[in-house]
């Protein structure tokens, strides 16, 4: 049925339609008549931040914690491009997304208006696709394509800039308007004789291991990679983004491999036959260098973006779908083994290099934290996180036991992206438990989210793993610059008890292990936002280490 | 995939595009941040209404060039793309070259028209302006011949290509019609690039 309505109420109508029950966002004079017709529409709740980087990672963290698709708004120029971080850390971790930034008005666009910005000129290598739309009637139809394009294939941000005045034009939206995208198709169930190859390479193989990626994650195939690994016994490693998608206390889990992941789950994939990778693009921090990457081994590669096929691994057996799909076209190709002498090896391999030490240590250690959130919180929380140290130490020693647990920005790299991407995971994930494990540099990045927690009433659990250091950087500079030190201390941090109290919210503080348990429960137990300041240790021994661009022979394990 | 003087690869591409504001901004964009060297790109409307074609020729490492169609196909805006330069297609490129050419020379270079068949589309008292399309063998052959007389502008549109419609062998890269084939001429030394692979 055609309607008739202004520009802001067909983004509205098409918004509800496509599911959308929450926006995160701030105004500004460019995206206002957005605004000024919200209040026609009580489905879809705004809340508000206090930068819009905050609300494009509380998008994402909503995204990849529901599974559905997060929804920012932000005016015209700085508010536009502020949103820009927050993209790009969604675009390299493959999140649907969909951004509305208010533009000036059409008249003005080339000519350096007030807070103007050519936002799809600044946005194109950070979004899956954007769109300038210029006329009122091709907002409905605009809006969704952009969601079908955020959800669909490999998941990605879509960004949807809009002149004032468009907002404020009449138009016609017909909601079943079929959306007309021959330029993109979304790859389904892989081709027979993909998957007949990657069956035959894995019924041969003899010591075969399975490199769960994000893709798992975003396909929510984790039964089925359980079904898969289970009946034909093979050693699972989760990536960085794949963490969470294979019950850590399961026999045949591996660890997560690379850079800082565990010895054994590099050594696994080195002594492998065949690498069965779902889902992950064979990022630098798990290949290193690519020339010596378990070269004894033969690969098969499925993924729904035939792009990331031989990017950087050339691989034997390359699967083109959608992972949930070729799980079920694999499983009844896939033979029931048992595979006794390579899983003996894998268990082998896991005794000689724990990697996971808790350092025996009177003082105050980042692993101390993780180690009491995980048992305190029995692996059932939601876990963000920033970059860096804490994020490590995190990904190595919580015990996730959910599904889809882990919000971590593995691609980007977002240092400050664990405070508003808790809040997107509390709104999604209302009756969840969330911790934000933070570092003290991150935190301070986008800790002004604080004040969009309180308003919210999120009760949001912050842990600031807080060395007064930017623990990595000092960690490189040890490392990889002699030891000299640069820019890596943070002198004038706050005491974040009082900042936090600042805010109305609960802080506490722990200096020692001893207090580590009785101060999480009492976070846990408290109804509101709690922010936990750990002081722990510096250190510059985050281990074990694979240095950048090396191998598994420059693999540095615990000299400890 | 034809390798290249500098030891870099060349991949002829073909694709199919909406016709829409900043679709070129998209391709560029793309071809820059994944480090593919265009040589040459030939843009135009196509028989579909609102698409048009592009043909480029990108340069670079080998592992490199493959990843172009595939990354060209994540766009959204592009409907089409194939990798062709393994398959049997036939292409053509166009010049437009400006030539030196006072009374006495005139005679000489006309007669390499001749030769060429290419079309003298435009002539003053010091220079002559010719028309020549064909593979980049016969085209680069033409320039060199001319080069001694005094080039004094080369126009190049890059290379259009499409799939031959049949599986006979053609023409090897357009030099010579049929009954010109006949001629002794013989090409320079190139770079190993033929019409139809």
């Amino acid at each position: 049925m055609l309607k008739h309505l202004t520009g802001s109420e067909i983004v509205c109508e098409a918004l509800i339609k496509e599911g959308v029950s929450v926006v995160f966002g701030i105004p500004g004079g460019a995206i206002l008549p957005l605004y000024g017709v919200l209040s026609k529409y009580p489905a879809l709740r705004h809340i508000l931040t206090r930068h819009e980087q905050g609300a494009a990672h509380a998008a994402d963290g909503y995204a990849r914690s529901t599974g559905t698709v997060g929804v920012a708004f932000a005016t015209s120029g700085p508010g536009a491009t502020n949103l820009v971080t927050g993209l790009a850390t969604a675009m390299m971790d493959s999140v649907p997304m969909v951004a509305i930034t208010g533009q000036v008005g059409r008249a003005a666009i080339g000519t350096d208006a007030f807070q103007e910005a050519d936002i799809t000129g600044v946005t194109m290598p950070v979004t899956k696709h954007n769109y300038l739309v210029m006329r009122a009637d091709d907002l409905g139809r605009t809006v969704h394509e952009a969601f079908h394009i955020a959800r669909t294939g490999r998941p990605g941000p879509v960004l949807i800039d809009i002149p004032k005045d468009v907002f404020i034009e009449m138009g016609e939206y017909d909601p079943d308007e079929p959306i007309d995208l021959p330029g993109y198709s979304v790859p389904g169930m892989a081709d027979e004789a993909q998957i007949d190859a990657a069956a035959a390479l894995i019924n041969q193989a003899e010591r075969p291991v399975i490199l769960a990626g994000h893709g798992v994650v975003l396909s929510r195939s984790f039964d089925e990679l359980r079904e898969l690994a289970e009946k034909a016994q093979i050693p699972v490693v989760t990536t960085l983004l794949g963490i969470s998608s294979f019950p850590e206390d399961h026999v045949l889990s591996t660890g997560f491999p690379g850079m800082h992941g565990m010895a054994y789950a590099s050594l696994a994939i080195d002594e492998a036959d065949l690498i069965i990778n779902f889902g992950s693009r064979f990022d630098d921090r798990i290949v290193g260098d690519a020339q010596r990457f378990s070269t004894g081994s033969k690969k098969i590669h499925v993924d729904i973006d035939p792009a990331e096929i031989n990017k950087t691994i050339h691989v034997e057996a390359p699967v083109v779908g959608n992972i949930k799909d070729v799980f079920g076209q694999l499983l009844p190709k896939v033979k029931k083994t048992t595979r006794v002498e390579w899983l003996q090896h894998v268990e082998h391999l896991k005794a000689e290099h724990p990697s996971l030490r808790i350092p025996e240590s009177d003082r105050l250690m980042g692993q101390h934290v993780v180690k009491a959130l995980s048992d305190v919180t029995k692996g059932d929380a939601i876990i963000t996180t920033g970059v860096g140290q804490h994020q490590m130490w995190a990904a190595q020693h919580y015990q996730f036991k959910n599904a889809n647990s882990w919000l971590s920005s593995g691609g980007a790299g977002t240092m400050g992206y664990e405070v508003p991407s808790a809040i997107g995971a509390q709104v999604g994930n209302p009756d969840k438990l969330v911790w934000s494990i933070c570092g003290d540099g991150g935190f301070q990045m986008t800790m002004m989210e604080l004040a969009t927690v309180v308003e919210n009433r999120l009760p949001i659990k912050y842990a600031i793993m807080n060395n007064n250091h930017l623990g990595m950087i000092t960690q490189w500079q040890s490392f990889f610059y002699d030891g000299d030190y640069q820019a890596e201390t943070y002198t004038g941090n706050p005491d974040f008890v009082k900042l936090a109290e600042a805010y109305g919210i609960k802080g506490i503080r722990v200096t020692s292990q001893d207090e580590l348990e009785s101060a999480i429960r009492e976070a846990n137990a408290h109804e509101g936002p709690v922010v936990v300041d750990f002081v722990i240790e510096k250190v510059d021994d985050l281990y074990p280490m694979i240095p950048v661009g090396q191998s598994i022979e420059e693999l540095i394990e615990d000299p400890n | 995939m034809a390798e290249t003087a500098n030891g870099t690869f060349q991949r002829t591409i073909a694709a199919l595009v909406q016709d829409r504001p900043g679709v070129l901004a998209r391709i560029a964009g793309l071809f820059r941040r994944r480090g593919f060297n265009i040589a040459s790109l030939a843009v135009g409307r196509s028989e579909r209404p609102g698409l048009s074609r592009m043909t480029f020729v990108v340069e670079g490492p080998e592992e490199v060039v493959r990843q172009v169609a595939a990354q060209l196909d994540r766009l959204i805006d592009v409907v089409e793309v194939h990798d062709i330069t393994e398959q049997n297609i036939v292409w053509r490129e166009l010049a437009l070259i400006k030539v030196r050419a006072n009374a006495g020379k005139r005679g000489e270079i006309l007669e390499l028209a001749n030769i060429f068949r290419v079309n003298v589309i435009d002539i003053g008292v010091e220079s002559l302006t010719m028309e020549i399309s064909g593979g980049r063998q016969k085209i680069d052959s033409l320039i060199e011949l001319l080069r001694k007389f005094g080039l004094e502008e080369v126009i190049r549109t890059g290379r259009v290509a499409t799939l031959r419609g049949t599986l006979v062998e053609g023409e090897d890269d357009g030099l010579f019609q049929s009954d010109a084939s006949k001629s002794t001429y013989t090409l320079p030394t190139a770079t190993g690039e033929s019409g139809s692979v």
